[in-house]
């Protein structure tokens, strides 16, 4: 067997096409509790234009960390190693008119609508604010198109809808506004951290739908962030599983839920249960989902929950190994491969 | 999610008064040192003083620091330092007698609004929302008017006009307490609503209760104060802090500021002691029920 | 529900004269032996042979028309003694606002937005200046800028506006005194708290500039607290002017109020109590409305305390 290849060109190549976003090795420490603690190690991937990827993980994973390390929105005080680059440009060194710009190209939807639009001022000025700043658009034209790109969402009385103020307005089409809103400075990025799951399940599919429309219109590349398999394998072409702070497996969406190449993957997937199956109890991952400086050093983050460890997985931390059709951060992942599908018992 | 049950919640926490010190920290801890030193004065002040507070002797009236008399004399003639130790005990009583009134009457509305709930709530604050328009001051002004002045009539006043501030903050969170769970298993096992609300509900809202009397004792001290300043509260001769800045304002033009300025230290520190170790309490308090 | 508040405010006030011992005459003589005729006199004014409710119903109808009765000490009328103070308590109360505000609110939002030095010497001193009564507060300004420096008189009105100002100045001070500190904490704990919040980080993520941002939105969402106490504590302001004025040794209505509780002059004090509570409660109408106005989510009245 051949050994793994080293980290570094263990990306995901893009085929076809130079990447829209590249992260390279991107590791970002943050204060937590008066001391500098990893939570993101070494991560790497790439997005080309138009594409979507899911980014699925457990709290603490670090999943929402590199959406915000990727627009620029870490807490004070974080250190950040490696590279991110945009279209060719290096993000970090970005300041004042170009960051404002790369924000315009990168556009974040977060979780909760309600908490992140400002319950003091009205639609009309939280969806125009960027265009009205930064692109130095009149106020009518921002109207206009904010108007356009609500009927686009579904709102079809757009004009009332900017007068209103957040409260007047329920979670979902708050969601569909916050959507709308980041659209209006026509980016060619979305980073979508769960923008589903403080919606209900109806409202989810409507939200999804629409995403999937507006990213077939406007050729917008999409990174999911969701810590639902199923979702992001629903959505995107191709879907990165991370944990403790670290990227343990990449693969197409089709083929992560039957034939995963990580252990932790397997183990996501198949504690979902299925509506089609009887069981007579649910598998549960025994054990927590740790951050990456809770992770033990010197070994494999999973190991100590992870059913198929050996002795060789608390030697080292696990490169990424590449293997036909994806990625994967296990020592045994040639080993497992094909082994690890749902219905495989551990 | 965790896979540790729930654990049910001990119906009753209590928390020995050293552990609930201990925890506002150094500086919480120095300001208790503050209190409790001046609560001894308070007490024992009296006795501890080296000349007759009363005594006065009009030869000698604002003179400096000499002999056994560390800190001079007041524009009567009296030992200042002596006057100071006596002072505490009205400066302090009077609060103490205001934060009592206010904190019990505050406790029973408060829960009974909350316990009831509907119309006698409804009824209980819209009675206390009326009773805010009365300022503490203005309201002792007017009894020391009816009643004449003294520390009394003052401090009823101000009790009653703290009164619904105190029941407001206390009956949202006795409203907390009283939708916990363990509250419906007493009632369910048929506990009085009397019996659940004293040995349960109340025990548990005493880090509150605690931290809203420390801040509450400082509002008051300075409130008491300056009607004595006033006149309208303790009177002279009596050694009230307060009083003594009243009495001794005159020293300050005419170039001896030291008898007037020290009762108002006296006071501005034992405010920041009340204040300090309130708001810290509070602060634990807030953490206890998150 | 304030208008309530004055209602009832306005009846105990009126109630007073029957909580002294003693019969009402005694209250509204103080205690003062009077000649038959006067006591005629009150108790034709007073309408004390009708039924309670009567009695309070017409005393405060002569109230609304501006009758607040006579002093029984200098035989005038109420609302002349008051009118003529009442310039007095009104510019100390508002020099006192206008600092309140001004530092107070500017020191908050210094502190407020940033960390380090700056911050943790505001909260210093703020501990410290909320303690300091407004009556300490005065004699020590006295002692350095009066006495000690000279810049400024330690008591009395002053004649003309400038001369008003300088006069002013020291009692004003020591009024804002330790609400300065309660409005200066409220407004730093605001700006902390809205800094903090997620729709700041959507405006940041989309590229607003940080001025803009703190302005729109961290600024403009910390008014609500803050106007919320600054109200209370101007409100508050109308009542503890009494103490500075005795202080300073002003003519203003606080003094006044304080002479006559002394006097036991009961419609002197009946008077101004009443000017005092309603201005109380319109300072407070107004920072509802303020409130309102600040904050879509909330309709006229629902200001929470």
């Amino acid at each position: 067997m051949s050994a793994p290849r080293p980290a570094g060109a263990a990306r995901s190549a893009p085929t076809g096409g130079a990447a829209l976003l590249d992260v390279e090795g991107l590791t970002v420490r943050l204060l937590v509790e008066g001391a500098k603690r990893d939570v993101l190690r070494e991560v790497s991937f790439a997005i080309r234009a138009g594409e979507a990827v899911g980014l699925v993980g457990e709290s603490g994973s670090g999943k929402s960390m590199t959406a915000r390390a990727i627009d620029r929105l870490l807490p004070a005080g974080a250190e950040v190693e490696g590279a991110i680059r945009f279209e060719g440009r290096d993000v970090e060194s970005l300041a004042g008119t170009d960051l404002r710009g790369y924000r315009g190209l990168v556009a974040m939807i977060f979780q909760d609508p309600r908490a992140h639009v400002n319950p003091v001022r009205r639609i009309g000025d939280f969806m125009t604010e960027a265009l009205r700043t930064n692109l130095d658009v009149s106020a009518s034209t921002a109207e206009r198109r904010a108007v356009n790109m609500l009927a686009q969402v579904g709102i079809e009385d757009g004009e009332r809808r900017l007068r209103q103020y957040p409260h007047e307005l329920s979670g979902g089409l708050l969601q569909r506004v916050m959507i709308a809103a980041a659209l209006l400075t026509e980016p060619r990025l979305l980073l979508a951290d769960e923008p589903t799951t403080a919606l209900d399940v109806t409202t989810q599919a409507e939200v999804m739908a629409i995403l999937h429309d507006l990213r077939r219109e406007f050729d917008l590349a999409m990174l999911f962030i969701t810590h639902d398999l199923e979702l992001a394998a629903a959505v995107c072409d191709r879907t990165i599983v991370m944990y403790a702070g670290q990227i343990v497996e990449v693969r197409s969406s089709e083929l992560l839920h039957d034939d995963p190449l990580h252990p932790y993957t397997a183990a996501l997937a198949a504690a979902r249960p299925d509506i089609a199956q009887t069981a007579r109890r649910l598998r549960a991952i025994p054990g927590r989902p740790l951050s990456a400086f809770e992770a033990p050093a010197g070994e494999c983050a999973f190991a100590p929950r992870c059913p198929y460890a050996r002795d060789e997985c608390r030697t080292a931390v696990p490169q990424i190994t590449a293997l036909a059709g994806g990625l994967s951060r296990c020592v045994r992942a040639r080993e497992l491969r094909g082994r690890l599908g749902v219905s495989v018992d551990a | 999610m965790s896979v540790a049950a729930a654990v049910p919640e001990e119906a009753t926490r209590r928390r020995s008064v050293w552990s609930l010190l201990t925890s506002t920290g150094p500086v919480g801890m120095a300001a208790a040192a503050v209190i409790a030193v001046a609560t001894f004065v308070a007490v024992f002040g009296s006795l501890l003083a080296p000349y007759d507070p009363d005594l006065s002797n009009l030869s000698l009236s604002w003179v400096a620091p000499t002999g056994g008399h560390l800190l001079g004399f007041d524009g009567q003639g009296r030992d200042l330092l002596s006057r100071l130790l006596a002072g505490a005990r009205t400066s302090m009583l009077g609060p103490l007698g205001v934060v009592v009134i206010c904190m019990v009457a505050g406790t029973l509305l408060a829960v009974t609004a909350a316990w009831r709930r509907g119309a006698v709530d409804a009824a209980i604050s819209s009675g206390l929302d009326i009773m805010f328009a009365f300022p503490g001051i203005l309201l002792a002004v007017l009894a020391a008017t009816v009643f004449g002045a003294g520390l009394l009539a003052a401090a009823v006043a101000l009790a009653i006009a703290y009164t619904p501030y105190v029941a407001r903050v206390l009956r949202g969170a006795a409203l907390k307490e009283r939708s916990q769970q363990y509250v419906a298993a007493l009632e369910v096992q048929g506990v009085s609503a009397t019996s659940i609300c004293m040995r349960h509900l109340v025990p548990n809202m005493m880090p509150l209760i605690v931290a809203q009397s420390t801040i509450l004792f400082g509002y008051a001290m300075v409130d008491l104060a300056a009607i004595s300043f006033l006149g309208l509260g303790v009177q002279p001769p009596a050694p009230d802090w307060g009083v003594m800045i009243s009495e001794n304002q005159s020293g300050i033009v005419q170039g001896y500021p030291l008898s007037a300025l020290l009762p108002g230290l006296c006071i501005v520190l034992v405010v920041v002691a009340f204040n300090v170790l309130g708001e810290r309490l509070f602060e634990q308090a807030q953490a206890a029920r998150q | 529900m304030l208008l309530v508040s004055l209602f009832v405010a306005s009846f105990v006030i009126f109630g007073a004269m029957y909580l002294a011992p003693g019969n009402p005459i005694a209250a509204l003589s103080g205690g003062r032996s009077l000649p038959p005729q006067s006591v005629h006199i009150l108790e034709l004014r007073y309408h004390l042979n009708a039924p309670f409710l009567e009695q309070y119903w017409l005393w405060l109808k002569n109230v609304l028309h501006g009758n607040l009765g006579v002093s029984i000490i200098l035989q005038e009328n109420v609302s002349t003694l008051i009118a003529s103070r009442i310039w007095t308590t009104a510019g100390l109360v508002l020099y006192a606002s206008i600092i309140i505000l001004v530092v107070g609110i500017g020191l908050g939002v210094l502190s407020g937005l940033r960390h380090g030095a700056l911050d943790t010497s505001t909260l210093v001193v703020t501990a410290v200046s909320a303690a300091i009564p407004s009556f300490v507060a005065a004699i020590v300004l006295i002692l350095l800028f009066a006495v000690k420096l000279g810049w400024f008189p330690a008591l009395g009105n002053g004649t003309s506006f400038l001369s008003n100002v300088h006069h002013f100045t020291l009692p004003a001070f020591a009024l804002a005194v330790s609400s300065l500190a309660i409005v200066a904490r409220v407004t730093r704990a605001s700006v902390r708290e809205e800094a903090a919040r997620e729709h700041v980080q959507t405006a940041v993520s989309r590229g607003i500039p940080t001025r803009q941002v703190v302005w729109r939105h961290v600024i403009r969402n910390a008014a609500i607290p803050v106007t919320t106490i600054s109200g209370i504590t101007i409100a508050s302001l109308i009542a503890i002017a009494a103490v500075v004025e005795v202080a300073f040794s002003l003519n203003g209505l606080g003094a006044y109020l304080v002479a006559s509780a002394e006097s036991k002059d009961l419609a002197v004090v009946q008077g101004i109590s009443l000017v005092l509570v309603t201005a109380f409660v319109v300072v407070n109408v107004l920072v509802d409305i303020l409130y309102a106005v600040l904050d879509p989510r909330v309709s006229l009245g629902g200001r929470a305390q």
